[in-house]
């Protein structure tokens, strides 16, 4: 048997829309499935109507606060890469940082070229992976809504954090409506596939 | 939405925050739920509405969404009166429009056990208008108030809610924030009062007429006063023997100075003092109000100074200051001076704040190349969603007039984001329904051209008395009714005029009523006609009305 980690603290980034809070229920079900207390924080309401959405997950022994502290993320799953910067306030040289190549325009600046943001990024941390989820997800599916999905299976393939792939295949089973269950299911299955 | 209704007590699941306190609400049996929406208190009603339109109708339970928070309370109010067990949920400035029924109820006290939640903002992450701290209203209205910090917590709770309301007779107050309403955690299930399901709810209440009771009027005004002052001074000492007031470690220790905090706050207090690797002395304080005075002055007198950990306004600071006269003239109160009092607090700052107060050193890594950061970093505002109705309303009214010649009124809901670019059509914003009576004041005084918006629930809920205020005193503005026949930005729920089974009332009859003349139904894709009646009635020497009518993208037809 795997050894329980003792706290793991992980932020995911995007923006309305892209299904964070989704993402966050299936995480923490799957992180009760392997015995761990687990703390989630989210915000609801008008702000996140295409705003930038930050949701926080916390599992290990005994959670108490639900907020990630500033500098203590394990892992920043990004979904959208300008709203990855701001997620610089959690993390720390350790960080793992999975991000999703993939740009929602503001309507007030232009977007930071994928480069630029590569080279901020590392200015905090080393352990940082690009991923062209949304288009893959797009070719093969013709949606990118399940980027998210996508991304969480390959953190959990690529051991960047410690909750078992069936584990977090369970959680979907419980949290995705069966209208879009073999949706998620197939793109959950789609990393395997190619590593 | 099964899952809450599991009666299988122990077994944990995880909750939302506000679906926990549904579920220790059903675990206590309560009979009628009533609710205005509002974040972060939406999913408390929208819980109740699931279960109420699942096939699992459950016997004596009875859920509405009022049509304001001021009416939510009154219907509790009656259901109370009439023995049931009563629970009404709002944000916080919901507290602010029911207040006018809170005090007078605290006074004549509850029949059936009742139990009020109120959720803050701090941070005004979705209550943008002002940053409410509702543990003031225990200052005025006197009313018991419980600050859970999780969602295990909420859930237990309101289950103490209840039972300080039966065996006290008075309404409770449960105090929440975001951070606790929209936290998730693994709760653990107790019994379901509620288990068996019916197809009809039944309900059963009495109300047996006992004017003393239940009349507020001079003389018998004042001695209810004093009978609740009295009840206050019972509740206090049942305060003082709480378990949810907690003392965490060991007072022995005592010599570093202790901590006294509430909320969520506790939360962040326990991680700082494992970050730090410190072991100071913490008091938990589940009540607000009223606070357990002896326990707090036994633990001040431990130290030569306490820090207070609370997010807003220094109310616990204050009162420790005061109970500090009695006990312990020299102490040190800390907390204002270390702490921010505008925002909710980040784990970091109460890490800090600890830190000082005990002479500890604390570094974050990174945290200077932040500071650098932030300027690069493009802000994403909200914005109305692709296909929304009111890009069409915004459209028209771009056409029709010089937007920088007209002043335009703005009011709660998804418009509000009219004030963000690329719109920019929002030239004052306050409270629910404001738009109107404000528009009228300006009217009145000025002999500038202005636009109002309101939403249709937003209508409903307080901006029917306005509208009869402008015609009844006669000024001009134009006010536009964004009917997208839900309330859209709390999550889509049924209001007056568009309830869940057709033929709601309907806001056309309504504004005809209150004696307007000029008033047009128009579906906003008509731009033409949209653009030439607000041409039209801009220009009217009485107050004209256009109901905007088109469904939200997002409900179903």
């Amino acid at each position: 048997m795997d050894k329980k980690v003792k706290q793991f603290n992980m932020l995911i980034v995007g923006t309305g829309g892209q299904g964070l809070i989704t993402l966050l229920q299936i995480l923490a079900e799957a992180a009760l499935f392997e015995g761990y207390d687990v703390k989630t924080s989210e915000l609801h309401g008008l702000s996140q109507r295409g705003g930038s959405v930050e949701v926080h997950l916390r599992f290990g022994k005994k959670i108490f606060s639900p907020l990630i502290p500033q500098g203590k993320a394990d892992l920043i799953l990004g979904l959208e890469m300008q709203e990855c910067l701001k997620a610089c306030y959690y993390a720390n040289s350790k960080t793992e940082f999975l991000v999703n190549k993939h740009i929602v325009p503001v309507l007030s600046k232009n977007p930071l070229p994928e480069k630029e943001v590569l080279k901020i990024l590392q200015r905090f941390s080393r352990r940082i992976e690009m991923v062209p989820a949304a288009e893959i997800c797009q070719k093969q599916f013709r949606t990118n809504v399940v980027a998210g999905i996508y991304l969480l299976s390959l953190a959990s393939l690529k051991k960047l954090m410690p909750l078992k792939p069936t584990s977090i295949l369970k959680a979907i089973k419980k949290i995705i409506p069966e209208k879009y269950l073999e949706l998620n299911l197939r793109t959950f299955k789609l990393t395997k596939s190619l590593i | 939405m099964k899952e809450i209704l599991l009666n299988k007590p122990g077994k944990k699941i995880i909750l939302l925050g506000n679906e926990a306190i549904v579920r220790g609400a059903l675990e206590e049996g309560v009979n009628f739920v009533s609710t205005y929406p509002g974040t972060p208190a939406s999913e408390i009603g929208d819980t109740f509405h699931k279960i109420q339109n699942s096939k699992l109708k459950i016997k004596n339970l009875y859920f509405e969404y009022s049509t304001n928070e001021k009416v939510a309370l009154e219907a509790g109010i009656g259901a109370s009166f009439s023995g049931l067990k009563t629970l009404v949920a709002m944000k916080d400035f919901g507290l602010n429009v029911c207040l006018d029924a809170l005090g007078p109820f605290v006074y004549t006290g509850t029949k059936g056990p009742t139990v009020i939640v109120v959720a803050d903002d701090p941070s005004c992450h979705s209550s943008a208008q002002w940053e409410e701290n509702s543990r003031a209203i225990a200052c005025l209205a006197h009313i018991p108030v419980l600050e859970p910090s999780d969602p295990q917590e909420y859930k237990d709770f309101v289950k103490l809610g209840f039972q300080i309301s039966d065996n006290f007779k008075i309404p409770v107050l449960i105090r929440i924030t975001t951070r606790v309403a929209h936290q998730r955690m693994p709760v653990k299930l107790g019994k379901l009062l509620l288990s068996r399901y019916s197809k009809i709810a039944k309900l059963g209440g009495k109300f047996i007429k006992e004017p003393k009771r239940f009349v507020t009027m001079p003389p018998r005004v004042l001695e209810m006063k004093k009978e609740l002052l009295e009840k206050i001074e019972k509740i206090k000492e049942f305060s003082e023997k709480s378990k949810v007031n907690l003392l965490v470690g060991k007072l022995s220790r005592a010599g570093n100075g202790g901590i006294i905090t509430s909320g969520i706050s506790y939360l962040y207090v326990i991680e700082a003092l494992k970050e730090l690797n410190l072991n100071l002395p913490v008091l938990k304080l589940g009540f607000f109000y009223p606070l357990p005075e002896k326990k707090i002055k036994n633990f001040i007198k431990k130290f030569k100074k306490v820090l207070v950990v609370e997010e807003l306004e220094p109310l616990l600071e204050k009162e420790t200051e005061r109970l500090a006269k009695d006990v312990s003239p020299k102490l040190q109160v800390f907390g204002k001076n270390l702490l921010p009092e505008v925002g909710e607090l980040k784990p970091a700052e109460v890490t800090s704040a600890v830190a000082k107060f005990a002479n500890k050193k604390f570094r974050i890594e990174n945290s200077l190349k932040i500071e650098n950061l932030k300027l690069k970093i493009p802000k994403r505002s909200p914005r109305l969603c692709p296909g929304c109705p009111y890009w069409f309303v915004f459209s028209a009214v771009k056409k029709a007039v010089n937007t920088k010649k007209v002043i335009f009124g703005g009011d709660i809901g998804c418009y509000m984001l009219f004030g963000l670019p690329p719109l920019n059509i929002q030239d004052y914003l306050s409270c629910m329904g404001s738009s109107v009576g404000i528009a009228h004041g300006i009217k009145k005084v000025t002999g500038q051209k202005l636009i109002t918006f309101i939403g249709d629930s937003t209508f409903f809920h307080a901006g029917i008395p306005a509208l009869i205020n402008t015609v009844y005193n006669k000024s001009n503005p134009l006010i536009i009714i964004l009917d997208n026949r839900t309330t859209a930005m709390t999550g889509h729920q049924p209001h007056p005029g568009a309830p869940t089974v057709p033929d709601g009332i309907k806001i056309e009859e309504i504004v005809r009523a209150c004696g307007v003349k000029y008033l047009k139904v128009i579906d906003p894709i008509n731009q033409k006609e949209f653009v030439n009646t607000v041409k039209e009635f801009l220009n009217k020497k009485e107050v004209s009305v256009i109901i905007a009518r088109r469904p939200c993208i997002w409900i179903k037809k």
